[in-house]
């Protein structure tokens, strides 16, 4: 128990997992912590496919997906400490961080060069997006609803009436309508879809599964302590109901599909530094904490992210990350570019480049856009897009080669032609 | 007389979500347009003739350390038959050990794919016992 | 002599734990809830108030036992081990107008013999809480309010009964109360009829129900709501003192305070409703935003709304006359009603316990026990020990050392200790709520979303029965509807 890993890798999803395994591959001593008594994170219960396009090229469930990682991981040398629940990380220097933890086996203190955090995120609930009415069994986040169902056997109801068209949203409608429920609609606030296309047409045309767009809930109601139906209203241009505009749909079941936070209470607490535009830590491309020398973070604790595959690669990116930090005892100073978020863009991470090496910019665009150019100031870097969402994320590589061109902030932009 | 329809198609093979405009002639297909790679014209092909899509879903696993085991069919199957099929399912109950890639059900209600398992499910004492 | 409770709320267990030290009654409590404290005890301010706003001319019984109340709860939050803290209250005032109102309760301060009350110009207050809005001009600070976590209380209190031989009937209604030769004989309840000396209608929202069942039909009670906004524990500004807007007569104005969960509370608001309407507990867009218009005078800035944990509400029992109804009935011989225990109610609480013993004594000879056990103790809670006591902990029960509440740190262990004190008190139905407001589990900044499955699984695996079956709450609260894929089999509930 007491000695010094070069790495500890705080959560056993795909960011993780994916982490680990590099980090072994390199020799360095990693240990996995996971507080759930399985690996595996959120794909386990993910049972749909469009897991893996992008990293294996082929189309798998959650499951089949993340156990390729687990079995590569049991083939390593590599601890693992499953239901250790992580409770606080201290920043003893750059090179020692202290990690408190309790399993059943105990509480005691981790000691490690680095971290990789990858402790994913979670779900905001009903109370967080400000849906009144009564108290009342019947209304589930997405993703309980399928840990319930796809995990536990549990059916959560059986009339049922989802908000938000994110993917999520739309592939828990098809989920239910599966197994034998009603699903009465999607109701969406915005004024287009968050969800990808196929997935409206595959998880709600298929079943004839209205989408309601520009619409809310604004009260449930309730029937001896289960809900009994939602009041739907319009929303206007800022997204505030219209009054007389209210609709009863009967339901049972209201599933909450509002979109992911990142998990980030332990490192707040360390004091790395947050971006309120992706709620995540603000990172250089290292995927390391600008605030807190060796701490880096990947997968849906840096940032949501649309696809498995770009959580993988963060892990990845991660754990090269950490194995050049322990050769050179830091990160390398370097002449920091900051990464600008210019017009139409959401949010860019990483926030910072070194211009060392190739770098993975995630990005989001602030609203849905046509015949635009995704375009990086100063290197002259210009990428044509047809038809882009918010629900999309963009991911563009810069090499090294393009960073060299210019000195200075890299702002990123999308700019209609 | 002829009769002539056109049919949009939104392809669902890749997120790109191509718009696809099949023509019918008589139930005929006379002309693809609107797709970007080969796969596309494929499925808008097939998705105006009989669409098909693969199934996922559970099946309950007795004394296993989860109460389920998720599977899917091997292959597409006609869309009209998944709530059928998931039916089906409900009869079935299977025992651990479950590996991923294991067939549940071979040829399922004649359709010609099977029923495979794609998460594991291992033995254990307590059924519900995810803390052990 | 045997007593019967009726209510098992703040007021009813406070009464049964005076009655608990008596060995001449055998003191019955019963609640239509699954569980203790599921009435108006559940959703309110939680605070003990210094009795400073209690005018002792027009309510001169309420203002005796809130300041009485007051002080018993020094001594019962330590005997019970209930969380509680006691950082003094400010009425804060932003204008002359206000500033009147605030020189008002410093006379009945004075009049009722409260202690340290005191005016704050503008800068005493700044600094005393330096998260007041600074568009404040004066406050009258009150340094012995405090702030319980009242469910817990009721929790704490229940235990203690239990062990002091009090019987719980919970789950069931009363729907009668039996009169025989102008004396109250016993009730009749959903599940059975017991017999009774002694009737104590402790119903809270609906005494005047049982008052009626009694033949006494000279009062009713009607609901006044409030709703509330939480916060998770990290919402900033988060004062250390209580504050709150200038009471109106009709509430006691608008709080923001620190729990003793350390969340931030905001509210309530006081929304009267007809009296048929005892079930409105739900919250309003309209409300909501008024709770934010008045915190966002109180406090330099809103916290952010994404850290909002939960909004809820609860509804005060108003007399129609005004005061609270505490009287021992001579015809029907044996009926106490303790009716219209409105706010302060739960600082009164313990008080009111002492005084319907008062009540009972002058009819009744008392006599107390020679063994009446004073204490009880919470569970313990793994996330607040040292390295070293937990470890000796673990090592004993390692499920102290499963975290299954990842928001609040709570484990498996602490889950299991409350089901089985909920069976000591004589829970039947093991409820998701009960197992929330003993180990707060569910009751962080996921709201359940990861856990409540989890605790679920527990829950089913100690009392054997299907997850699905277990409720929030009790009645059609189901968890879910079945077993996944019974839809298919028209097996449906
Ligand atoms: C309903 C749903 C559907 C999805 N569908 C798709 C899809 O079709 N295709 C796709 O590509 N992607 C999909 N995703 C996204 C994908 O699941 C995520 O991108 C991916 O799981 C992120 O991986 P992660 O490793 O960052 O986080 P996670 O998978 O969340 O793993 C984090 C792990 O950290 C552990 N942990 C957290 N805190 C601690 C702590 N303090 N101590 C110890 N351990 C801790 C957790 O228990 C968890 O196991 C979907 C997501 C959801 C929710
Ligand atoms: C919004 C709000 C804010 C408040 N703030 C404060 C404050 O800050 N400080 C303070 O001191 N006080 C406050 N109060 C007042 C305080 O909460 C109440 O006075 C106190 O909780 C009343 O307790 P009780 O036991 O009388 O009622 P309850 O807790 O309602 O108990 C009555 C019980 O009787 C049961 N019952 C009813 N009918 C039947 C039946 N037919 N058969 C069986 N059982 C039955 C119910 O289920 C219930 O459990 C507030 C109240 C509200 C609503
Ligand atoms: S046609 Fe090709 S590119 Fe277009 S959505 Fe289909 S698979 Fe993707």
């Amino acid at each position: 128990m007491n000695k010094t890993y070069d790495v500890a890798v705080i959560g056993g999803g795909p960011a993780g997992l994916a982490a680990a395994i590099k980090t072994a591959d390199k020799g360095l001593k990693t240990v996995v912590i996971e507080a759930m008594n399985r690996l595996g994170g959120i794909p386990i219960q993910c049972i749909h496919t469009g897991f893996g396009l992008h990293y294996f090229k082929e189309d798998l469930t959650g499951p089949e997906f993340v156990y390729r990682f687990i079995d590569k991981v049991m083939d390593r040398d590599i601890d693992l400490l499953l239901e250790t629940y992580v409770e606080e990380i201290i920043n003893e220097s750059m090179m020692s961080k202290k990690i408190k933890i309790i399993s059943p086996k105990g509480s005691w203190i981790i000691e490690s060069k680095t971290i990789i955090y990858a402790a994913g995120a979670r779900e905001r609930h009903r109370y967080e997006i400000g849906i009144p009415g009564f108290n009342v069994a019947g209304v589930y986040t997405a993703g309980e609803a399928q840990a319930m169902m796809d995990l536990y056997g549990i059916m959560p109801g059986k009339k049922i009436l989802i908000i938000g068209s994110g993917d999520v949203g739309l592939i828990m409608a098809r989920r239910f309508v599966l197994e034998g429920a009603e699903v009465v609609g999607v109701v969406e606030i915005l004024g287009y879809p968050s969800g990808l296309t196929r997935n409206i047409v595959q998880c709600l045309q298929d079943f004839g599964i209205p989408l309601l767009l520009r619409h809310t809930v604004t009260e449930i109601k309730a029937n001896n302590g289960r809900v009994s139906s939602a009041i739907i209203s319009e929303v206007d241009e800022s997204l505030n109901p219209t009054p007389g505009t209210e609709k009863e749909v009967k339901c049972d079941t209201i599933i909450i599909a509002a979109g992911l936070r990142p998990r980030t209470k332990l490192l707040k607490k360390m004091g790395v530094l947050i971006d309120p535009r992706t709620r995540g830590p603000i990172v250089n491309d290292y995927l390391e904490s600008i605030s807190v020398p060796g701490v880096f973070i990947a997968g849906n604790a840096l940032v949501i992210n649309d696809y498995v595959d770009y959580a993988v690669e963060q892990g990845e990116t991660a754990a090269e990350s950490v194995h050049e930090y322990i050769e050179n005892k830091g990160v390398l100073s370097a002449e920091w570019r900051k990464v600008i978020p210019g017009s139409n863009i959401l949010f860019v991470v990483p926030h910072y480049v070194s211009g060392r090496k190739d770098v993975v910019l995630y990005s989001r665009v602030s609203r849905p856009l046509e015949n635009t150019y995704f375009q990086i100031g100063g290197i002259g870097k210009k990428i044509p897009l047809i038809k882009i969402m918010p629900s999309t994320m963009l991911r563009i590589v810069l090499r090294k080669t393009e960073l060299s061109k210019y000195i200075g902030d890299i702002v990123v932009e999308a700019v209609e032609k | 007389m002829k009769s002539y329809v056109e049919k949009r198609v939104i392809c669902i093979i890749c997120p790109r979500g191509c718009e696809i405009r099949v023509r019918l002639v008589d139930g005929k297909i006379i002309s693809v347009e609107g797709y970007s790679c080969p796969m596309g014209k494929k499925y808008a092909e097939q998705e105006v003739c009989s669409p098909k899509r693969v199934l996922m879903t559970i099946v309950r696993c007795e004394n296993g350390d989860l109460p389920v085991v998720s599977v899917k069919t091997s292959g597409p199957v006609p869309k009209d038959k998944l709530l059928e099929i998931s039916r089906y399912l409900a009869g079935i109950k299977v025992k651990p050990p479950i590996r991923i890639g294991d067939v549940i059900i071979r040829n399922v209600l004649d359709l010609g794919v099977d029923i495979v398992a794609t998460r594991p499910c291992m033995p254990v004492e307590n059924k519900y016992s995810d803390q052990k | 002599m045997r007593v019967g409770i009726i209510g098992a709320g703040i007021v009813g267990l406070s009464i049964a734990r005076w009655l608990s030290r008596y060995e001449n009654i055998e003191v019955h409590v019963i609640d239509k809830n699954p569980d203790v404290g599921w009435g108006v005890t559940k959703a309110n301010t939680s605070i003990i108030h210094p009795c400073h706003e209690e005018d002792p001319d027009k309510h001169p019984l309420r203002m005796r036992l809130c300041l009485e109340g007051h002080d018993l709860w020094y001594e019962w939050v330590r005997e019970l081990d209930i969380p509680s803290r006691w950082p003094g209250e400010i009425i804060v005032a932003f204008n002359d107008e206000e500033i009147h109102v605030l020189k008002h309760y410093l006379s009945l301060a004075v009049r009722n013999k409260v202690p340290g009350v005191k005016l704050l110009d503008k800068e005493e207050l700044l600094s005393i809480e330096p998260k007041i809005n600074p568009s404040a001009i004066m406050g009258l600070y009150a340094p012995s309010a405090g702030s319980i976590d009242p469910i817990q209380a009721a929790i704490a209190i229940a235990e203690n009964c239990a062990d002091n031989n009090v019987y719980f009937h919970l789950g069931e209604k009363v729907i009668d109360v039996i009169i025989r030769d102008r004396r109250v004989v016993g009730v009749v309840t959903s599940e059975k009829v017991y017999d009774f000396d002694i009737v104590i209608n402790a119903a809270g929202l609906y005494a005047d129900e049982i008052s009626r069942m009694a033949g006494i039909n000279d009062y009713y009670i009607f609901p006044r709501r409030g709703q509330y906004i939480l916060y998770d524990s990290t919402a900033e500004p988060k004062p250390e003192k209580i504050i709150h807007t200038t009471p109106t007569p009709k509430t006691k104005g608008v709080y923001v305070l620190k729990t003793t969960d350390d969340t931030l509370l905001i509210g309530p608001t006081a929304e009267d409703l007809s009296p048929d309407k005892k079930n409105e507990l739900r919250t309003t867009r309209e409300g909501i935003n008024y709770l934010l218009r008045n915190a966002e005078k109180l406090l330099p800035r809103l916290p952010p709304r994404n850290l909002v944990i939960k909004t809820f509400a609860g509804l005060r029992p108003e007399p129609s006359t005004g005061s609270f109804i505490i009287r021992f009935h001579e015809d029907p011989w044996g009926f106490i009603d303790v009716a219209g225990i409105r706010s302060p109610g739960l600082t009164a609480a313990p008080a009111i316990g002492k005084y319907v013993v008062e009540l009972i004594h002058k009819h009744i000879d008392l006599k107390p026990k020679n063994k009446w056990k004073r204490y009880r103790k919470g569970i313990v809670r793994i996330k607040d020990l040292g390295v070293e006591d937990r470890n000796k902990l673990i090592t004993k029960n390692p499920s102290y050392g499963r975290i299954i509440c990842q928001c609040r740190g709570v484990s498996e262990a602490e889950i299991i200790e409350a089901i089985n004190r909920m069976k000591k008190i004589g829970v039947k139905e093991i409820t998701l709520d009960g197992i929330k407001f003993r180990t707060h589990t569910m009751y962080g900044r996921c709201q359940g979303s990861f856990c409540r499955v989890l605790v679920s699984l527990i829950i089913s695996r100690y009392v054997g029965i299907k997850p699905w079956e277990i409720t929030f709450r009790g009645g059609n609260s189901f968890y879910g509807i079945g077993e996944v894929k019974s839809l298919f089999k028209e097996v449906i509930r």
